[in-house]
């Protein structure tokens, strides 16, 4: 197999506006078809001639035969082009890149626990989808969620009509702060999870900002937990996705390779450099 | 193995040219460069080696990648219709002769790099042995024989002869169209000048560089050593190191906007570089130490844990001979050598 760094079309087909600052957007080929198949967790490269080129969590899951969405949120030259476009217009992506969750070895059959917060559930809807499609495959499943602000919480009506309504998926969403109209939970993520006192026999898959994943490891690991049952994504510079051009390092691990996937306890045997 | 008279090389040049382009090291303007060997090239045997090292072959510092034409909300992609001549690389010396190896861990590794494999393909390298390697040479700390260098073809300059000698199947097929011009010749002719050049390899003072440390210590411990805290002092980030050097690899992605099309080119990058891996939300290498050790991290940690304990140097001395500020990969390896 060779890499050729050549990215082919695809086509926004759909767009929508999630947060203040997250939109997520539906990409399918010229064909009409899926531009490529993927496993929940890897990632693609998106770009916009002229503009840029980045990596993006595929966010839909890989039992969605359709399309792929991305949920990207605005913060730098090329994603703030793309929160300008409208629907119809073409893209170029290559992929997929990286690691997956393993859902077909170590955490088939257990009990998961997510753990998001703010844009951190992009890569996490693609396997929580992808387990709620398999789902004699694992058992329970717990979801955490959260984010600044009710506004700020992504898939916000999937959320509430599809997970929500599964028998077997228990839902927890939290916001930093309270709000008018929002009569759920308050607090951060780190502190809910603790109040939340889950069996440690669950495996567990967390992403978010650094220090929302410092924190709730932390309390992790104070309830019980082991490193070695905590999954999570990690996000640097990337330009190629093959491990070449030199930029994604951790110590001795490619993230664009040897990851975005890492599970925690392998993650600190390498230099923190992150 | 066979001979011609050194004065003669020339014919040497003409026939190889006949069959492939050939490129070959002259002078040029104070420095030394591979230039496409025509009837007026100069060979510069008597210098030790080109500024730059010969892996713009296989990895050119600019390799474009394709087109893009924007109409309306389309993309049109234009595919580069690239020709890869055939070519033959004359006088590559040793250690950058070992450099194409480690460079194909990187980009022969699966998925391959198309680029790169293509050119790997199509070029011959022809190796000399270097007669006079200088005290910034250090290629033997890695166990490159600079007496008996690798590649498709080795070449010998002693006793106003030129021996060559064909290595592999290309070398072979190479030495199949030319050898007419040769001489015969018996195989132990050289044998005096090869113990010449171990003899001075022996003196010389980085050849037996220690790297024990970065052997034996773990890429954490190294990682967070105090000597990064001081040896990158200096260091102005300007990249001239991994340029020289023949065993970086790292690599940036652009795109250019012609006003008619956006051609998007890969081009050499510097780990060196402050923006090298900032991202919209932050930097992990914040400063200049992070980037210097990465550099050094890389080559002699990172890469050997890799692949199979294999360095990315080669002991080529180039980044020993430009560094403007006089830090180069041997001051590193002795501050760590006597931690
Ligand atoms: S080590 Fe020397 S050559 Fe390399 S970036 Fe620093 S100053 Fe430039
Ligand atoms: S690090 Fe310096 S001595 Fe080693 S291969 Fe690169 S330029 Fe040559
Ligand atoms: S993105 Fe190029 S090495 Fe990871």
């Amino acid at each position: 197999m060779t890499e050729s760094l050549i990215p082919s079309v695809g086509v926004v087909t759909e767009i929508r506006i999630d947060t203040p600052d997250v939109k997520t957007f539906r990409v399918v080929g010229r064909n009409g078809k899926k531009c490529f198949n993927h496993m929940p967790g890897q990632c693609a490269m998106l770009s916009v001639p002229g503009v840029g080129e980045a990596m993006f969590s595929i966010t839909s899951s890989p039992t969605n035969t359709e399309f792929m969405e991305f949920s990207i949120k605005k913060c730098g030259c090329l994603t703030n082009w793309l929160h300008m476009i409208e629907k119809g217009q073409e893209i170029l992506i290559r992929g997929p890149y990286g690691n997956h969750f393993p859902v077909e070895r170590e955490l088939k059959n257990k009990d998961l626990l997510f753990i998001a917060g703010g844009i951190g559930l992009a890569p996490l809807r693609s396997v929580i989808n992808y387990v709620r499609d398999n789902r004699e495959d694992y058992g329970k499943i717990d979801i955490v969620y959260g984010s600044r602000s009710k506004d700020d919480l992504v898939d916000y009506q999937e959320i509430i009509n599809e997970w929500t309504a599964d028998k077997d998926v228990s839902v927890y969403l939290t916001i930093d702060r309270d709000q008018e109209g929002w009569d759920g939970h308050v607090g951060f993520v780190p502190s809910y999870v603790k109040e939340l006192d889950f069996d440690t026999d669950k495996t567990v898959l967390l992403c978010g900002p650094p220090v929302m994943i410092k924190f709730t490891l932390q309390g992790l690991i104070e309830m019980g937990f082991d490193k070695a049952q905590v999954y999570t994504t990690m996000e640097l510079k990337m330009k190629c996705g093959v491990g070449k051009c030199g930029r994604c390092n951790i110590g001795s691990k490619y993230v664009c390779k040897d990851g975005p996937v890492f599970r925690c306890d392998d993650l600190e045997e390498l230099p923190d450099e992150y | 193995m066979y001979k011609l008279p050194f004065e003669e090389i020339n014919k040497l040049f003409e026939a190889v040219s006949l069959n492939t382009a050939l490129y070959v090291p002259v002078k040029k303007n104070d420095t030394v460069v591979y230039e496409k060997y025509s009837e007026n090239t100069i060979y510069a045997y008597d210098e030790l080696n080109t500024v730059k090292s010969a892996k713009d072959f296989f990895f050119p510092q600019v390799q474009d990648i394709a087109q893009f034409k924007l109409r309306g909300k389309s993309i049109e992609i234009i595919n580069n219709e690239e020709d890869y001549e055939s070519f033959a690389v004359f006088g590559v010396r040793a250690c950058d002769a070992k450099s194409f190896e480690i460079l194909d861990k990187v980009f022969l590794a699966e998925p391959a790099d198309p680029y790169y494999k293509e050119r790997r393909e199509k070029g011959v390298i022809i190796t000399a042995a270097c007669e006079k390697p200088d005290e910034v040479c250090f290629c033997t700390a890695f166990g490159i024989k600079p007496w008996e260098p690798s590649g498709d073809v080795s070449v010998w300059i002693s006793g106003g002869y030129i021996y060559w000698q064909a290595n592999t199947q290309k070398g072979l097929e190479l030495t199949g169209k030319i050898k007419d011009i040769f001489n015969a010749c018996e195989e132990n002719e050289i044998e005096y000048f090869k113990a010449q050049i171990k003899n001075i390899c022996g003196k010389l003072p980085f050849g037996n560089l220690d790297l024990k440390y970065f052997k034996e210590t773990d890429e954490k411990d190294i990682f967070s050593s105090s000597v990064w805290d001081e040896i990158y002092k200096g260091c102005l980030g300007c990249g001239t190191c991994t340029f020289v050097c023949p065993t970086c690899q790292c690599y940036d992605i652009r795109d250019f906007d012609n006003g008619k099309t956006v051609e998007r080119f890969r081009c050499w990058d510097s780990c060196m570089y402050s923006d090298f891996t900032k991202m919209a939300h932050g930097n992990p290498r914040k400063t200049q130490k992070e980037r210097f050790r990465q550099r050094f991290m890389h080559k002699l940690k990172y890469f050997p844990m890799n692949n199979e304990g294999i360095y990315s140097c080669v002991g080529c001395g180039r980044c020993v001979r430009s560094c403007p500020q006089k830090l180069n990969i041997v001051k590193v390896a002795e501050a760590f050598s006597h931690d």
